[in-house]
């Protein structure tokens, strides 16, 4: 057992996968010399070779579609993407490649590859450097969009992500990267790509969250309990798509209550999804309107008025409070 | 500080062996075995008979949209045939020809263009992408291929195909550049047929050609004419030899011209004349090659004939294996198939969904 923060837990996963199967390669600027401008490839390059750890001209698309010519060849390429801001660039090869190989040859191809990036606000960067658009990937049929929300969960769902037979987004939080240490068991672990944890029980108040936001979620959860004596159940989705909806389904049966947290903008964002689900499967448990804390429908500001931007304990606990009184 | 010229690497040569008249630079001639320039003949003569005989299925209903290729087949096969089995083709939408040569069954593209998915499936011992219709992003991929072979240490080799228009997009430029950073041993063929739908070469660049682009990445390019197989031949040896012995990439500019439509959804004489057309039409490929191994005692008008009515044979074979196929290919729950190694539950509730609804229609029907 280790304390890590999320960097150290993701630089394991890569290290102990890169260990353990020759077809993994990392790929990206900096990710080699520089470790990644966030280091989460630190070490990497020096333990593994240039072969294994690739430096890349500046060229998302470049990066992107020859890892999935090497997925295509029978490789596991990891790439990064530094800022998810930047993605837009590659998105024309994952709509269109990425995601469709195994359909368009009929099973002949697949594309096992992960595009990790850094996502989300609260880090007081420059303009592009904020965003968390899950919600494009998530829209896109025959890709997976996952997002960890601690070192943990961050280090199992990448070893799922490499060794899934499909592409993978793998979404890291900015801001979860260096916030807090976790024990990170030393044995391999893994989590199922498609499944949702229940992280808190509880018998009043369904929470839906993932990444960035179970921290504030987890507080007013807290808070809720320690001031009012609410009991409320907190799901992390940690897999936005395919979405996992078998647990915040029971859980609303059992509460009649919900509250969705993200930082990705409202409108059709991945709280409209869960929303819908609930509305499909569980209306007839529900005592109140399912409620959303999210990110507003405007570009995320410079950093200044960032924390505005973002859901926050107050902004959860007012929703809770409002869908708790109807 | 003085001002001085840098040097930059980048010797542009255009090669043609073999005009259209028949004449031949003996001295260029390729080393070609004769049952090598057999086998190119069939498929170029079937290619081009079936390309025609797509775009008759295609006015009368029978299958959907395509780019038809004739004109560009000798850029196709030049090149194609110096590919071995293990080696990778990476195609756009208008490489008919060298799919025909790499294995592709002819009931494949019609029932691509049939409009079922079933036709993109590759047969297993051949090592090429399906096609691919938003222009250059194929290019990537065939990197990302020649750099893994090169990672394994194999000397197999990556050939993609591109048209003029593509050398406009990111994704090209992209590609020159990541091959030549990391000499992956890929072929860049561009099929310069003049027209990118409605806006012709002249447009598309101000650069005198297409091949000096790969100087700029560090790749060695070459420009031939592409309706003359001897000279596509030549160029893509030299540069397959090359990227096999580790020299990395190189890119071959065929000009040659696309007859036809961009599409069959195009019409062409909205934007270009025709005594253009008419012009590379006696530039054609298959009528030049024929006239070059008939005069290597290689082909009689005879033998000609024969051939015509074998593919002839070869075609409606293939069509009529196709439609019976398409017959049998109708049920829609297909389509729920091959976006996952292991379909996701909401995809597999809306399979169930639509299978329901079918079954519930078929019912009623049946209940009258």
């Amino acid at each position: 057992m280790a304390k890590m923060t999320m960097v150290q837990a993701i630089n394991t996963a890569l290290r102990q996968e890169m260990e353990k199967d020759d077809r993994v390669i990392v790929l990206g600027e900096d990710v080699g010399r520089d470790g990644g401008v966030f280091r989460v490839t630190d070490g990497l390059i020096d333990e593994f070779g240039e072969q294994r750890v690739v430096d890349t001209p500046l060229a998302e698309s470049g990066i992107v579609g020859t890892s999935i010519g090497m997925a295509v060849y029978g490789l596991r390429p990891v790439c990064e993407i530094q800022f998810s801001g930047f993605s837009y660039y590659n998105f024309h090869q994952i709509e269109s490649h990425a995601a469709r190989l195994r359909w368009r040859s009929q099973g002949r191809y697949s594309v096992p590859m992960v595009l990790r990036a850094p996502y989300g606000a609260g880090v007081r960067a420059l303009e592009h450097h904020s965003e968390s658009k899950e919600a494009f990937y998530a829209h896109i049929p025959g890709l997976k969009m996952v997002i960890p929300s601690s070192p943990r969960t961050a280090r199992a769902l990448l070893l799922s992500a490499i060794r899934d037979p499909d592409p993978v987004i793998f979404f890291e939080s900015k801001a979860l990267y260096r916030a807090f240490r976790e024990e990170v068991p030393e044995e391999e672990e893994t989590i199922p790509l498609g499944t949702s944890q229940v992280v808190q029980e509880g018998k009043d108040l369904t929470m839906v969250a993932y990444g960035a936001m179970m921290r504030p979620t987890l507080e007013a959860a807290a808070l809720l309990k320690d001031r009012d004596g609410i009991d409320a159940e907190v799901i992390d989705l940690l897999t936005i798509a395919p979405l996992d909806d078998e647990l915040f389904t029971q859980s609303v049966r059992k509460t009649g209550r919900a509250l969705v947290i993200h930082e990705a903008h409202r409108s059709f964002g991945p709280g409209a999804e869960i929303v819908a689900r609930i509305m499909e499967k569980s209306f007839f448990y529900l005592e109140a309107p399912v409620a959303r804390v999210t990110g507003f429908d405007i570009i995320v500001p410079l950093f200044s008025r960032e924390n505005s931007y973002l859901p926050t304990v107050t902004r959860i606990l007012t929703a809770a409070h409002k869908t708790l009184d109807t | 500080m003085p001002r001085i010229q840098i040097d930059i690497a980048g010797r542009l040569d255009h090669l043609a062996i073999l005009d259209e008249n028949g004449w031949l630079d003996k001295t260029l001639e390729p080393e070609i075995p004769p049952e090598l320039l057999i086998k190119l003949h069939r498929i170029m003569l079937l290619s081009r008979r079936f390309d025609e005989r797509l775009l008759n299925l295609q006015r009368q209903g029978r299958i959907g949209t395509f780019g038809p290729i004739k004109g560009q087949e000798a850029a196709q096969l030049g090149a194609v045939a110096l590919l071995r089995d293990s080696d990778w083709m990476v195609p756009c939408f208008r490489e008919m020809a060298a799919m025909l040569w790499r294995g592709t069954p002819l009931e494949g593209v019609i029932l691509t263009y049939g409009g079922f998915n079933e036709g993109g499936r590759i047969p297993d011992n051949q090592n090429d992408l399906p096609i691919a219709i938003p222009v250059a992003s194929q290019l990537l991929h065939a990197v990302g291929l020649a750099w893994a072979i090169k990672y394994r240490q194999k000397d197999d080799i990556a050939m993609v195909f591109f048209g003029d228009g593509a050398t406009s997009e990111g994704d090209f430029h992209e590609a020159l550049n990541f091959a030549g950073v990391f000499q992956a041993p890929v072929i860049f063929v561009c099929q310069n047929n003049q027209w990118a739908i409605s806006i012709p070469r002249s447009k598309q660049t101000r650069a005198k050609t297409l091949a000096q682009k790969a100087f700029a990445y560090g790749v060695p390019g070459i420009q031939v004419d592409g309706n003359d197989i001897l000279a596509v031949y030549t160029a893509a040896k030299e540069a397959v030899d090359r990227a096999r012995q580790g020299g990395g990439p190189t890119m071959i500019e065929c000009i040659t011209y696309r007859m036809m439509m961009h599409t069959t959804a195009d019409d062409p004489r909205r934007y270009r004349t025709e005594e253009e057309v008419e012009k590379w039409a006696k530039r054609d490929p298959l009528s030049r090659f024929q006239k070059y191994l008939t005069v290597k005692g290689l082909l009689v008008p005879e033998k000609i004939d024969v051939l015509e009515k074998e593919v002839e044979t070869e075609i409606q074979e293939a069509v009529n294996r196709a439609e019976k196929q398409m017959k049998n290919l109708t049920d829609p729950l297909h389509m729920f198939e091959h976006h996952f190694a292991d379909m996701p539950v909401n995809v597999l509730d809306q399979q169930q969904e639509l299978a329901q609804e079918l079954a519930e229609q078929k019912e009623e029907q049946s209940n009258g």
